[in-house]
């Protein structure tokens, strides 16, 4: 089954669980899964129009499931999906 | 608060030496306690990805992220907020850092180094309950 990493900030809304894991075939399935689980966490990873907001970088293992198929690709047993908000900034 | 040690104090500030005159960018780790005070026992470096704009810009990686994090976990450390510096500006957060700041609770520790040298450093907390709300708060910064 793979497993989620959740980042820090957002582990008050996962029931302080620094990883949960979610049965799915692929990362939309795995993502629906969670938030099906913990409703909370929808809103700060989802925009209204449904969308991951821009600054949630999903990745499956080391690889941005962008470049993958998006929320299509297939997991496999072991993986492991990391939610990461963005680090940026600058004067 | 945030408590760093002074090594991590030291090296924070040292990388955008460094670095200069482009920010420099790195992740804070060390522990949260029970009551909000932040101990940043260590410093991880990073990359500046904005290679296009590295003067006035910065970003990590992901992929750094998610391979500090793991050798953070290994060691009992979790994250705890995210270091950059600013040249020639201002240890103060803009308008810029605000709107790509996504880790509530973190502390974003900017320094300001003036024609090479390190001045002034300042930590600031992102709080709020999502993007509408979030605001950063002047944090106490304490060297051991």
């Amino acid at each position: 089954m793979p497993q989620i990493q959740i980042p820090s900030p957002l582990r008050q809304y996962s029931g302080k669980q620094a990883s949960v894991d979610v049965p799915g075939n692929t990362v939309g399935e795995a993502l629906a899964g969670l938030v099906s689980r913990h409703p909370d966490l929808k809103r700060h990873l989802y925009a209204d129009d449904g969308k991951l907001r821009a600054f949630v970088n999903v990745y499956v293992n080391d690889e941005d499931m962008r470049y993958l198929q998006k929320e299509a690709t297939e997991l496999k047993d072991g993986d492991t999906i990391s939610i990461v908000p963005s680090i940026a900034g600058g004067r | 608060m945030i408590q760093l040690s002074k090594s991590a104090y030291l090296s924070l500030r040292q990388h955008g030496e460094e670095t200069y005159p482009h920010e420099c960018c790195g992740v804070l780790l060390g522990r949260f306690d029970d009551i909000g005070l932040k101990t940043v026992s260590r410093v991880a470096r990073c990359g500046n990805t904005r290679e296009d704009s590295p003067h006035n810009r910065y970003s990590i990686d992901p992929r750094d992220l998610i391979r500090i994090q793991r050798e953070g976990r290994e060691r009992g450390e979790e994250i705890v907020g995210f270091y950059h510096s600013h040249p020639d500006h201002p240890a103060q957060w803009s308008s810029t850092d605000l709107a790509e700041a996504h880790w509530f609770g973190c502390s974003y520790v900017i320094t300001s180094v003036e024609k090479g040298k390190a001045v002034l450093t300042n930590s600031f907390e992102l709080t709020g309950t999502g993007e509408a709300d979030k605001k950063f708060v002047d944090e106490n910064t304490d060297v051991l």
